[in-house]
C-alpha cells in the first residue's frame, strides 16, 4: 500500500493509540482487496469493471511476455544475460515439475506450466511491488480462473486417454482395496477428485496470498497506530516496522513457493489424467 | 465448483457489512478478464518466446552429445591402437626369445660340431702319424735287418772264405738267425 492509502486504511492521520480521539486499532480486512472500478464498460448483459487489479493484471502480463520475448530472441547456444536467466526457469519448468512427474510425456506440457508458474509468480510478486502492493491472485476470481484451465486440461485429458469409463474406474475403484470399502472409497475418491481438487487448488493459492498480504498491511497499519511521541510508542511502532519488514521478505519467499506448489500440482493431475496413477 | 463457491460466498459475507462483497465472491467479469489474461500470455509465451529456446536447448544437448560421442570414439580408437602396440610390443618380445633360444641351441650345436670335427681332425694326424711310424719301423726293421744280414754274410764270407751273396741257402740261414734273435729280445 501507497503512504496515503496506508494513513487512509489507519483511519486518518489523526489515529494514534492513547491519542485524543480515543481511536481504536483501525485492523485492516477484507477492504484492501476490494478497489473502485476506474471505468466500466459493457458487453452485452455483462458489466465490466477495470479495476486497479485489472491494471496491474494487464502491466504483468506485458512484462511478462516481453521479458521472455526479448530473452529467447535469438537465443545463443552459448546463453548470455536475459537469456540465461530465462533459461534457467526453462530448464527448471522442464526438468524440476515436467519430467519430474510425467517423465519424457511431460515436454508437451512445458509451455503451459512454464506460462503457469512464471505468471502466477509475477502476479504474486506483483504484492511487494512499490506502488503495485496488490498480488493479483488474492483476487480470488484469478486463482480461479488458473484452477479451472487446469481442471478444464486434466479431465478432459484423462477421459480422452482412459476412456470414459476407464476414467472414472480408474479414480474412484483404486485397486489393492477390500471389495466393501469401495462403498465408502468410491464416492469419496470421486468427490475429492472431481469436487474438491479444483477448489482446494485455487484456494491455496488464494488464502496464502490474501492472508500474507493482510498480515504485511496490518503491521504497516500498527507501525503507524502505535506511533506517538513516547519511547513505549517509537518502540511499539519502530517493532512493528520491522516485522512488516521482514514479513515482506518471507512473503517474497511465499510468492515463489505457492507458484511452484500450484505449478506442482497441476503436473501431478495432469499427470494422473495421463496414466492411471494405480 | 459454482455451488460450493456460492455456499463459501454465503458463509464469508455474513461476517462483514451488507455492502461490501465476499472476498469469496467471483465476479464474472474478473474471472473472464483473468482467463483472457492467461491464455494472451500463454499464446505468446508458447508460439513466440518458448519454441526458440527449445530448439536452442535442444541443439546445445545435440552439440554436448555429439562431442562426447565424439569424445568416446577417439578414446576407443586410442584404446585399439594402445593393445594392437601392445600385441605387436608382446609378438616382437616373444619373437626375440625364440630367437635366443635358437641362437643357444645353434651355440652348442656349433660347438658340439666343431669339437666332434677337431676329434675326427685329431684322430686322423694320431692314426696318419701312427701309420707313418709303423711304416718307417717296418722299412727301419726291413732294411736293417737286411743290413745286418749283409753284414752278418760279409763277415762269415770273410770268415769262410767264400761268397754267399745271393745264394737261397745263405738268406734262408740269415732269416732263421734273425727270427732266432728276435725270439730271444722277445724274452
Amino acid at each position: 500500500m501507497s503512504a496515503t492509502e496506508l494513513i487512509t486504511a489507519s483511519g486518518g492521520l489523526d489515529c494514534h493509540l492513547n491519542g485524543d480521539n480515543g481511536c481504536g486499532f483501525p485492523a485492516p480486512g477484507a477492504e484492501i482487496f476490494q478497489f473502485d472500478a476506474v471505468f466500466t464498460f459493457s458487453i452485452g448483459s455483462l458489466d465490466v469493471h477495470i479495476t486497479k487489479v485489472t491494471l496491474v493484471l494487464v502491466l504483468v502480463s506485458v512484462v511478462l511476455m516481453a521479458f521472455f520475448l526479448y530473452a529467447f530472441n535469438r537465443p545463443k547456444l552459448v546463453p548470455r544475460g536475459a537469456q540465461n536467466v530465462g533459461e534457467m526457469g526453462y530448464v527448471f519448468i522442464r526438468d524440476g515439475i515436467a519430467r519430474e512427474t510425467m517423465g519424457k510425456d511431460g515436454d508437451k506440457f512445458v509451455p503451459f506450466l512454464f506460462t503457469l508458474f512464471f505468471f502466477i509468480w509475477l502476479l504474486n510478486f506483483a504484492g511487494i511491488v512499490p506502488f503495485l502492493q496488490i498480488p493479483v491472485t488474492s483476487i480470488f476470481a484469478i486463482p480461479v480462473a488458473f484452477a479451472l484451465i487446469v481442471y478444464l486440461t486434466w479431465v478432459p485429458l484423462g477421459i480422452y486417454r482412459q476412456g470414459f469409463i476407464g476414467f472414472f474406474k480408474n479414480m474412484m475403484f483404486p485397486p489393492g482395496v477390500p471389495k466393501a470399502m469401495y462403498v465408502l472409497l468410491a464416492p469419496l475418491e470421486f468427490l475429492s477428485n472431481i469436487l474438491v481438487r479444483p477448489a482446494t487448488h485455487a484456494i491455496r493459492l488464494f488464502a496464502n496470498m490474501f492472508a500474507g498480504h493482510l498480515l504485511i498491511a496490518s503491521f504497516s497499519v500498527a507501525a503507524f497506530y502505535l506511533l506517538s511521541a513516547s519511547v513505549i510508542g517509537i518502540l511499539g511502532s519502530a517493532a512493528s516496522f520491522v516485522v512488516a519488514i521482514a514479513l515482506t521478505g518471507f512473503e517474497a519467499l511465499i510468492q515463489a513457493l505457492q507458484a511452484y506448489i500450484f505449478t506442482l500440482l497441476a503436473a501431478v493431475y495432469i499427470s494422473g489424467a495421463l496414466k492411471a496413477e494405480h | 465448483m459454482t455451488s460450493i463457491l456460492a455456499a463459501a460466498v454465503l458463509a464469508a459475507s455474513t461476517t462483514e457489512g451488507e455492502e461490501m462483497p465476499s472476498v469469496l465472491a467471483v465476479p464474472i467479469d474478473e474471472l473472464i478478464i483473468g482467463l483472457i489474461a492467461f491464455f494472451v500470455v500463454f499464446g505468446v509465451l508458447a508460439k513466440l518466446a518458448l519454441p526458440a529456446i527449445k530448439k536452442t536447448l535442444d541443439e546445445r544437448t545435440n552439440t554436448i552429445e555429439g562431442g562426447i560421442e565424439r569424445a568416446e570414439s577417439a578414446q576407443a580408437e586410442a584404446q585399439k591402437v594402445l593393445e594392437d602396440y601392445r600385441e605387436q610390443l608382446a609378438s616382437a618380445r616373444e619373437e626375440a626369445a625364440a630367437i635366443r633360444t635358437q641362437a643357444q641351441a645353434d651355440r652348442s650345436a656349433i660347438i658340439e660340431e666343431a669339437r666332434a670335427e677337431a676329434r675326427t681332425a685329431a684322430q686322423t694326424v694320431t692314426a696318419a702319424a701312427e701309420a707313418q711310424l709303423a711304416a718307417d719301423r717296418a722299412q727301419a726293421t726291413a732294411s736293417l735287418t737286411r743290413q745286418v744280414g749283409e753284414l752278418a754274410v760279409g763277415l762269415a764270407g770273410k770268415v769262410v772264405g767264400t761268397s754267399l751273396t745271393d745264394d737261397a741257402r745263405v738268406r734262408q740261414t740269415v732269416e732263421d738267425f734273425i727270427a732266432d734273435l728276435e725270439q730271444q729280445v722277445a724274452r
